[in-house]
C-alpha cells in the first residue's frame, strides 16, 4: 500500500511532439505500414501528417484506393520461389490473401482507414508535382485531404517533426 | 501488484495506476479516476462509452480500441477525442477500469 494514490502521467502537458509520414509508395503492403503508426501516433495525441507523393498517389486517388495491390514479384519476404511469382494470377491471390488477414485483424481498407484517420485529427497532404504529374483534380482524389502542398510548403509544415518515408 | 486508495477504496492497479481487476471498479470509482486525470464531469456520453467498453472487455476479453469503439459501439471517433482529451485509448480504459487497448488500431 502505496500513500498516494497512483495516477498514470498521460503526458497533457507535452504539447511539440510532431510526426509525419511521407508514403512514395502504391502497394497494400507499403499503405498499410504508414497508416497503421499514424494511427497509434494520433491515439497519443502526436500532431501527425501524412504527405502523398509519387506512387503513394494511388492511396488518396479515388480510383485506385480502394483497389490497391499486393505483389510476391520481388519480395524476398514471400514464400513463393521467384520464377512463380510473376505468373498470372499470383499477385490477385496475395492481394487477396493479405485483404484477408487485415480483415481478421479488423483492420479496415485503406478508403475507411483514410476516414478513421482524418476523424483522429491526422493532416492529409497532396504533393503538388505528383498531381501535376499524373494530371489529378481535386474531385480526383480522397474527400478528406487537408490540401495539395509543394514540397518547400510540406516542409515548413513539418518543421520539428520526426520523419519517416516509405 | 501494487494496491492503492482512490476515493477511500483500496483498488489493484498496475505500475502505471490502470486497474487490475474487472470487479473492483464501481461508477463511483470511475467518477474518480475521471478527476484524476482532469476529467471533472462524466455526462452521458462519457458513460456510453464506458458502458460499451465495460460490456464488450467482458466478451472478448480485451479493451476495445478506438476503432472498435466507433465501428463496432457506434460512437464516432471525433467525439471520443472530445469526451477524452488527446489520449482518448488510455483515458477511457482507465476510467473504465480496463487495461489499455492491446491492438494499434
Amino acid at each position: 500500500m502505496t500513500d498516494a494514490p497512483i495516477i498514470p502521467d498521460f503526458g497533457d502537458d507535452d504539447e511539440d511532439r510532431k510526426i509525419s509520414f511521407v508514403c512514395s509508395k502504391g502497394t497494400l503492403d507499403m499503405a498499410y505500414p504508414a497508416l497503421i503508426m499514424a494511427s497509434g501516433a494520433l491515439e497519443l495525441g502526436i500532431e501527425t501528417h501524412i504527405f502523398f507523393t509519387f506512387w503513394g498517389m494511388d492511396m488518396i486517388n479515388k480510383k485506385t484506393m480502394g483497389n490497391l495491390k499486393f505483389t510476391p514479384v520481388g519480395n524476398t519476404s514471400m514464400p513463393v520461389p521467384a520464377a512463380m511469382a510473376p505468373l498470372p494470377g499470383m499477385t490477385t491471390f496475395a492481394t487477396h490473401k493479405m485483404k484477408k488477414q487485415m480483415e481478421d485483424l479488423d483492420i479496415p481498407d485503406i478508403p475507411t482507414f483514410l476516414e478513421h484517420l482524418q476523424d483522429m485529427g491526422c493532416h492529409l497532404w497532396a504533393c503538388k508535382m505528383s498531381v501535376d504529374m499524373f494530371d489529378l483534380t481535386e474531385d480526383q482524389m480522397f474527400d478528406g485531404l487537408d490540401g495539395v502542398l509543394n514540397v518547400g510548403e510540406f516542409m515548413e509544415i513539418i518543421e520539428g517533426a520526426q520523419t519517416m518515408f516509405i | 501488484m501494487p494496491v492503492t486508495t482512490i476515493g477511500g477504496q483500496e483498488v489493484h492497479v498496475d505500475d502505471e495506476g490502470f486497474l487490475t481487476e474487472y470487479d473492483e471498479w464501481t461508477e463511483d470509482l470511475a467518477r474518480e479516476l475521471a478527476t484524476n486525470i482532469g476529467i471533472a464531469d462524466l455526462n452521458d456520453d462519457h458513460w456510453k462509452v464506458i458502458t460499451f467498453l465495460r460490456s464488450d472487455f467482458k466478451d472478448q476479453g480485451e479493451t476495445a480500441t478506438l476503432r472498435r469503439v466507433s465501428a463496432v459501439g457506434g460512437i464516432p471517433t471525433k467525439s471520443l477525442f472530445q469526451l477524452f482529451p488527446k489520449k482518448p485509448a488510455r483515458k477511457m480504459s482507465y476510467v473504465s477500469g480496463l487495461p489499455k487497448p492491446a491492438g494499434c488500431i
